[in-house]
């Protein structure tokens, strides 16, 4: 059976050579690892609820009035695409299922790529030969966003008109570009014109996904001809031997599992915890808007900046240039992507390190690099937390205009004062590690000498 | 002749060879040295392992009769639950396999070569070799640049017809006219008497597309002695009544949020502040930005209450609309 399987595919593909070594391919072992598994699993739910979602949903702004099941949206003027989204999450068996299954699954897709990202940063991973796997990887982070953004835009309930009213702003806001990109964009003025919706369909349900399908192919095919790094465990790890389970058979079960654990997990979540309940916020009209209203979590970080910048528009004799929601919706991620983009560059200039690297760095082995990782981390994260102050507001009663002030002062004070303390750290904790070590050798030479 | 059919002693037997019967396959390719090593068998794992395959099949034929059952409570709980456990639970299985029933060899393997030189000078070799009937490289390159740069050009240029690019006008444009009424979600006109204080109003152009961004407007009632509107704005307002643009100066949300100054010490002023990024705005002051990040201030609607008391606007917004772009014209004179 085997033996018949194998000729056939050999003889037709000439494909024995490959198989063999592709069984034989070598993974390491550490947890940390798998992280990026995790996104690819998450990445594979996604393409399979989504396709389901797309055979029920209606890409038009058509004003329709609403009859169906869902009482308190009776008799109430909306768009067929929220209306087609409300169909699915009501009436259709196993569409709401489907629906927050596929919106569970872009937050942890997106949550995975940014702990892998940690755990290539701060070890060092992306060091030649694989700054190209890295910036696919970082080119993958961006463009899910994206695609994040579009997916709830697409069910146009009052919070995704409100996020595109702000990411219209965002656009109209980038210098030389910005009227004429969101004019393109939107086919005219905010709210757009009926082709709007059949554009941003098109992006979230093929061009998007066929790019990250694209980038994915050519990540993977990187990692797989340069072999994966690995943490120095023992004498066997070096630059030039890699350590490691074969795919087959002890590590095909183990990521099979992994698959199957993630996609259970979503499945899951998808079903025992509501995510987005499009019917309690109502339809969407550029007059209407809530209190309280907080993006999915990967883009708390724009609103954030969007909130922090204090008010000012760069304006030169009656004539704006520069609107305020460049600063913290387009200028401040950019900041942080191009920071990310030009690191292993940038590494390389200062610590003129230009050998290859197969072996990982511990994060204390590399204070500089952790220092600057964990500054960045601490920018975006004050940002981040910045974004929530109405909730903290409303939960604890600190007044959000104070609360304003102390994330302005923060967001230049935290980045640097957390580089530094973690700097020490790494110094304590490598010297503590000296200490041991030391103490191990004197008592091994107290025992051969007394032996 | 006619198959015969199972008895059902010859199922029972089957069954009992299918439950208790254990044979180790031999490995089929005999004399041959052994790739992957030799493991002793786990016996407990293999009914661990069949159990949770058993529990995974169960779990997925549940979501099957929970999907089938008609008027479900709590369908959508049920089937998640069914199928993520089924899923977890096949996970489980393939998890105590990989550690329990397959060998876990821990394998070397050379890290790939750091480049191949002597491949790359052959590249080179073969693209410089190429070349070699060429004399006047220089030029062609120019010219191959510049088809390759217009063609490129070219192939972009239907990307214009995507919208309405370098034209502005349409940017400024309000459906505000001197005279117009505003009306409520329903369309009725509003009577200056019916606007109380402390309370926020949102009106529409009668007859107009709310859903344009020049459209919509807060209007709200301030005691006409907390009026502070500067000499620009000067009678904008109709006997204490204000309108505004309800769209946001900074990211265009609807400002639908109104302090009105319900404890004295504390919030000493009535604001119009957006929910989106908790830009705030002194209606008493034209509109002027007192907190938050919008740059420049909400467009004032000068509007008056006409003999039968209905609130009509006497022009348009005294500045554009909505989000600034890059070269927008503040104080655009009203057409």
């Amino acid at each position: 059976m085997i033996r018949r399987a194998v000729r056939f595919l050999d003889r037709r593909a000439g494909a024995a050579p490959f198989v063999r070594k592709t069984l034989r391919y070598v993974f390491p072992d550490h947890w940390s690892f798998l992280l990026g598994e995790v996104a690819l699993y998450a990445f594979v739910v996604l393409v399979g609820t989504g396709i389901y979602l797309t055979l029920f949903y209606q890409d038009s702004t058509e004003k329709v009035t609403y009859h169906g099941p869902y009482e308190p949206l009776r008799g109430q003027e909306m768009t067929e695409a929220y209306r087609s989204v409300l169909n699915l999450s009501t009436t259709v068996k196993a569409g709401l299922l489907m629906r927050q299954t596929h919106h569970w699954a872009a937050n942890v897709f997106i949550a995975a790529i940014v702990l892998h990202l940690l755990r290539i940063f701060f070890t060092g991973a992306y060091r030649k030969p694989r700054e190209l796997t890295y910036w696919l990887g970082l080119t993958m982070l961006l463009v899910a966003l994206l695609e994040g953004y579009l997916g709830y835009s697409l069910a146009d309930d009052l919070l995704s008109g409100m996020g595109l009213a702000i990411g219209y702003s965002v656009a109209l806001s980038i210098p030389f570009l910005g009227a004429n990109l969101a004019a393109l964009i939107w086919g005219g003025p905010f709210p757009g014109t009926h082709d709007f919706f059949a554009r941003m369909y098109v992006a979230h349900v093929f061009l998007i996904p066929a790019a990250i399908a694209v980038l994915l192919t050519a990540h993977l095919a990187l990692v797989a001809l340069r072999h994966h790094t690995q943490f120095a465990r023992g004498a066997r790890q070096t630059e030039r031997k890699l350590v490691g389970l074969p795919m087959y058979p002890a590590y095909a079960p183990r990521s099979l599992g992994l698959l199957c654990a993630v996609a259970g997990v979503l499945f899951l979540l998808g079903g025992l915890a509501q995510i987005n309940p499009i019917w309690l916020w109502g339809p969407y009209h550029t007059y209407s808007s809530t209190n309280g209203a907080q993006p999915d979590w990967y883009l708390g970080w724009l609103i954030g900046g969007l909130r922090l910048v204090p008010s000012f528009d760069v304006v030169i004799d009656g004539y704006t240039l520069v609107p305020n929601p460049f600063w913290g919706g387009a200028a401040f991620p950019l900041a942080v992507f191009l920071f990310l983009f030009l690191w292993p560059w940038l590494e390389r200039r200062l610590t003129r390190d230009t050998a290859y690297h197969n072996l990982l760095d511990r994060p204390r082995d590399a204070p500089g690099r952790t220092a600057v990782g964990i500054a960045l981390l601490t920018w975006v994260f004050v940002v981040f937390v910045a974004g929530s102050a109405d909730r903290v507001d409303v939960l604890l009663g600190l007044g959000y205009q104070t609360q304003t002030w102390v994330y302005r002062v923060l967001v230049f004070a935290a980045p640097p004062a957390a580089g530094l303390v973690a700097y020490r750290i790494c110094g304590e904790l490598r010297a503590g590690e000296r200490v041991e070590r030391a103490r191990t050798r004197a008592e091994r030479e107290a025992r051969e000498a007394a032996g | 002749m006619a198959k015969a059919r199972p008895s059902p002693k010859d199922l029972l037997i089957a069954a009992v060879v299918l439950l208790v019967g254990r044979r180790r396959p031999r490995p089929r390719l005999r004399g041959r040295e052994r790739i992957v090593p030799q493991g002793p068998p786990d016996r407990r794992a293999e009914l661990v392992v069949l159990a949770l395959l058993l529990g995974s099949a169960g779990c997925a034929a549940g979501f099957v009769a929970f999907y089938a059952l008609d008027r479900l409570p709590n369908q959508t709980q049920l089937l998640g639950a069914s199928l993520g456990l089924s899923l977890v639970l096949l996970a489980a299985a393939l998890v105590v396999t990989a550690k329990r029933l397959v060998v876990s060899e821990e394998l070397e393997h050379d890290y790939p070569a750091e480049e191949h030189v002597d491949e790359q000078l052959t590249i080179e070799q073969i693209v410089d070799e190429s070349g070699d009937r060429v004399t006047r490289r220089r030029l062609l390159r120019l010219g191959a640049g510049a088809a390759g740069g217009a063609l490129g050009a070219a192939l972009i240029t239907p990307a214009v017809s995507l919208g309405p690019v370098f034209d502005m006008d349409r940017f400024y444009g309000t459906p505000w006219r001197r005279g117009r009424r505003l009306v409520d979600e329903r369309g009725r006109p509003y009577r200056a008497d019916e606007i109380e204080e402390d309370t926020l109003y949102t009106a529409f152009p009668e007859g107009a597309d709310r859903e344009e961004l020049g459209s919509s407007l807060v209007v709200v009632r301030l005691p006409t002695s907390a009026l502070r509107l500067p000499r620009e704005n000067a009678r904008f307002d109709a006997a204490g009544i204000v309108a505004y643009s309800k769209i946001c100066t900074h990211a265009g949300c609807a400002i639908s949020l109104y302090r009105a100054p319900l404890f004295q010490p504390v919030e000493p002023r009535p604001a119009l502040v957006c929910p989106c990024h908790y830009s705030t705005f002194d209606p008493a002051r034209a509109g002027a930005v007192t907190f938050g990040p919008a740059g420049r201030k909400l467009p004032m609607l000068p509007i008056y209450a006409d003999g039968r008391g209905i609130l009509r606007a006497r022009g348009n917004f005294d500045e554009p609309v909505g989000p600034s772009w890059w070269g927008v014209r503040l104080r655009k004179p009203s057409p």
